[in-house]
C-alpha cells in the first residue's frame, strides 16, 4: 500500500455531525479524524449515543446535518444504493453478535465471502475454519447460533465481521459479557489485527481495562452536554482531561485526579 | 397521641408509627415487628411537611424493607410539598443499617441517561398527529409496494440477489405444508355450504341445484377467501414474527453493511413463493370444497354421479378462473402485508409480537377489502 499523495489523509472524518431521531436530537456537533490503524473508541454513559454514533458511521443510520468521510470520500452525500464500495471495506460486529439465525456459523462466515466473488469450495471451507480459529471457535463450523453461548455469538460475529479482512472494522460492545480470560484474548486478537491487517479498528465499549490496553485514540460522549466531551488518548483523558465528566467515567468514579 | 412506645412484648407487636410534636422539632417512634405479611402499619399522628427530627427505635423488633420503605414514602411526601426540593432529612437516630439503606435511596440521582420523553399534546393536536401518522402509514405501504415493483425488476434483470434455499425452503412451508389445514377448512366450507343450501332447495324440490351452489361458491369465493384467510394467520403472521426478530436481533442490518439487500433477499423469495402456491392452493381447496358437498349430496339422496355432472355443468372455466386470478393477489397482498409488518418492528420481543398481530389483521382487511373490489369489477363486467 503507497502512501496517498496528500499527506495524512485521515481514515475517517467526521465534521459537525448531529445526530437526531425525529425531533429528539440524541448528539449535536460532533467533530473528529480518525487516523489509519487507529483503536478508536467510543464511550460514555449507557444511552448517550454511543451505539448510534456507531449506526451512522456504517450508514444505517442517516444524520441529521453534517458528513462523514472516507479517505476523503464523502460517504454521507453517496447516495445509499450506490455505498458499496465503502462498504466492502467495513467489517461490523453487532452487539449481540447478529448472526444469520437460519445459518450456521460456518455459512455466516461463508456468505459474506461468497457474495464477493467466485472463490473454489475448498478454499472458502478454509477461510472459514480460519476465521473460526482465529477467535477461539474452530470446529463450530456446523452450530446454529441458537446452540452456542452469548459469548461465543459475540466472536463468531467478530470473525463474520473480519471474514472480508476490512480495512475498517467497527465492533459495537466486543468485550461485554465475556469472562476476563476472552475479554483478554479478544484484545489481543484486536492488537494483531491492526498490526498484521493494517485494519483500523472503531470501537464502541466501556471496558475500562481494555481501553487503556489497545486503545490510542478515544471519544468521550458526554450525556449532559449532549456533545463530544473529551477526544484524545485514554490515559492521558484519565488523568489530564479538564472535562471532570471524563475523568470521572475512566476512574470508575473514584478520586477524580485533578486537572494539570 | 400520646401513645407509649410499646415495650417489646413476647407476641410480636404490630407495627406501629407514632408522629409527636415535640418542642421545635418532630419525634418519630417506631416500634413492633415490621413485615410484609404482617397486618400494615398503625400510624398515630402525621407528618406535618416537615421531617422528623428524633427518631425513637427502642420498641422496634424486627424489620424487613417495609420500614425503610414507609420512612422514604414519608420524606418523598415532604419533599413534594416543600419548596427546596434539595434539602435532605435528618437520619441521626436511626439504626446504622436502617439509616445506611435511606442515604442510598435518598441518594441525588444520576443524570437521566435516558432520552427526553417527548412532551404530551392537547387533544386536539392528537387528532392531528393521529390523522399525519395515518397519511404516513399509507405512504408507507405504497412506499414498500414500490419497493416489491422494484425488486421484482431486479429479479428480471437478475440482479436481485437472494439463497435459493431460503425460497425453496418458504415455497414448502407456504405450500405443501399448508395443506392439511387448507383440506380441513375447504372440506368442512364445503360440507356447511351445501347443507345449507339443501335445507333451503329442497323446500322447492330443488336439490339437486345444491351441486350449482357448491361449486360456483367455492370457485368463485369460498375457496380462495377461506385459503387466503388461513394463509394470512399461518404464513404471513410467521412472515412477519421471522422478519420482526430478523429485525430485533440485527440481523437485518447486518445483511445491509454487508452490501446485500435486504428487500431482494428477505422479501422477495417470500413474495414469489406465497404469490406462486396461492393459485394451486386454492384450485386444491375448490376441488375439497365441492368434494365436502358431494358428500352432504349423498346423504341426501344426490347420487356422486349426478352431483359430479350437475357441478361439471354450472362450474365453467371463467367461474372457475376468476378465483384463481384473485388468489395471486391476495397471495400478494398477505406476503406483503407480512414482510411490511416485520421490516418495519421496532427492536424488542414485544415488538415482534405486535407486528404479528398487524401483519395478521392487515392480511386480513386487505384480503376482505380487494375481494370486495372484484366483487364491483365482476360485476360490471358481468362475469
Amino acid at each position: 500500500m503507497e502512501a496517498p499523495p496528500q499527506p495524512q489523509l485521515a481514515k475517517v472524518t467526521v465534521r459537525g455531525l448531529t445526530m437526531a431521531y425525529g425531533p429528539l436530537v440524541v448528539m449535536h456537533d460532533l467533530n473528529f479524524e480518525i487516523q489509519d490503524k487507529d483503536i478508536f473508541v467510543i464511550m460514555g454513559g449507557s444511552g448517550c449515543g454511543k451505539s448510534t454514533l456507531l449506526r451512522h458511521l456504517i450508514g444505517l443510520l442517516e444524520p441529521a446535518q453534517g458528513s462523514i468521510l472516507y479517505d476523503g470520500k464523502d460517504f454521507t452525500a453517496t447516495d445509499p444504493d450506490e455505498r458499496g464500495p465503502f462498504l466492502r471495506s467495513f467489517g461490523v460486529m453487532y452487539q449481540s453478535g447478529a448472526l444469520w439465525s437460519s445459518l450456521t456459523l460456518g455459512e455466516n462466515i461463508a456468505m459474506p465471502i461468497e457474495e464477493a466473488g467466485q472463490i473454489p469450495a475448498s478454499t472458502l471451507r478454509d477461510l472459514v475454519s480460519y476465521k473460526l480459529s482465529l477467535v477461539g471457535l474452530a470446529g463450530y463450523e456446523d452450530y446454529y447460533p441458537a446452540q452456542i453461548s452469548g459469548g461465543m455469538k459475540k466472536r463468531a460475529g467478530i470473525a463474520r465481521a473480519m471474514a472480508l479482512d476490512p480495512e475498517i472494522l467497527f465492533l459495537d460492545e466486543p468485550g461485554a459479557g465475556l469472562d476476563p480470560l476472552s475479554a483478554r484474548r479478544l484484545d489481543d486478537l484486536i492488537l494483531h489485527l491492526r498490526d498484521s491487517q493494517g485494519s483500523t479498528i472503531i470501537m464502541v465499549t466501556h471496558e475500562l481495562a481494555s481501553i487503556f490496553n489497545i486503545s490510542n485514540r478515544a471519544l468521550f460522549l458526554d450525556t449532559a452536554t449532549r456533545t463530544q466531551g473529551a477526544l484524545g488518548d485514554p490515559c492521558n483523558l484519565r488523568d489530564h482531561s479538564d472535562n471532570p465528566a471524563v475523568r470521572l467515567f475512566l476512574n470508575r468514579g473514584e478520586t477524580p485526579a485533578p486537572p494539570p | 397521641m400520646n401513645d407509649p412506645a410499646m415495650p417489646a412484648a413476647v407476641a410480636p407487636a404490630p407495627a406501629r408509627a407514632v408522629w409527636t410534636q415535640n418542642g421545635n422539632g418532630i419525634l418519630l417512634a417506631v416500634s413492633g415487628e415490621w413485615r410484609r405479611e404482617g397486618p400494615g402499619v398503625e400510624v398515630t399522628g402525621t407528618a406535618t411537611g416537615q421531617f422528623p427530627t428524633h427518631y425513637q427505635t427502642d420498641g422496634l423488633a424486627a424489620y424487613d424493607s417495609t420500614l425503610p420503605a414507609y420512612l422514604l414514602a414519608c420524606f418523598r411526601t415532604v419533599l413534594e410539598a416543600a419548596a427546596d426540593k434539595t434539602q435532605r432529612p435528618v437520619l441521626d437516630g436511626l439504626p446504622d443499617n436502617l439509616r445506611g439503606l435511606l442515604e442510598l435511596a435518598l441518594a441525588v440521582p444520576e443524570e437521566s441517561e435516558t432520552l427526553p420523553t417527548p412532551p404530551a399534546f392537547p387533544e386536539l393536536d392528537k387528532l392531528g398527529i393521529g390523522s399525519r401518522k395515518l397519511w404516513t402509514s399509507i405512504l408507507d405501504v405504497m412506499d414498500f409496494i414500490g419497493q416489491a415493483v422494484l425488486s421484482l425488476g431486479r429479479l428480471l434483470t437478475g440482479r436481485a440477489r437472494f439463497r435459493a434455499a431460503d425460497f425453496w425452503q418458504t415455497l414448502q412451508e407456504c405450500g405443501a405444508q399448508a395443506l392439511p389445514i387448507v383440506s380441513l377448512i375447504s372440506f368442512l366450507i364445503g360440507v356447511i355450504l351445501a347443507f345449507v343450501g339443501d335445507v333451503q332447495l329442497s323446500n322447492f324440490g330443488a336439490n339437486l341445484f345444491v351441486a350449482d351452489l357448491v361449486g360456483i361458491a367455492m370457485v368463485r369465493e369460498m375457496g380462495v377467501v377461506m385459503t387466503a384467510i388461513i394463509m394470512s394467520g399461518r404464513t404471513g403472521a410467521a412472515f412477519a414474527a421471522h422478519l420482526g426478530s430478523m429485525k430485533a436481533n440485527e440481523e437485518i442490518d447486518a445483511l445491509r453493511t454487508f452490501g446485500f439487500n435486504p428487500f431482494d433477499f428477505l422479501v422477495l423469495p417470500r413474495l414469489l413463493a406465497l404469490v406462486m402456491m396461492m393459485p394451486i392452493l386454492t384450485i386444491y381447496a375448490n376441488i375439497v370444497g365441492i368434494l365436502g358437498g358431494m358428500l352432504v349430496g349423498f346423504f341426501v339422496h344426490i347420487p356422486p354421479a349426478l352431483y359430479w355432472s350437475e357441478t361439471l355443468n354450472a362450474v365453467d372455466l371463467t367461474n372457475s378462473s376468476l378465483g384463481v386470478i384473485k388468489s395471486v393477489f391476495f397471495g400478494a397482498a398477505i406476503a406483503i402485508s407480512g414482510c411490511m409488518h416485520g421490516m418495519r418492528a421496532g427492536n424488542s420481543s414485544a415488538a415482534v409480537g405486535q407486528a404479528t398481530t398487524r401483519a395478521v389483521v392487515a392480511a386480513i382487511t386487505a384480503v376482505i377489502v380487494l375481494d370486495s373490489v372484484f366483487a364491483v369489477i365482476f360485476t360490471l363486467l358481468k362475469i
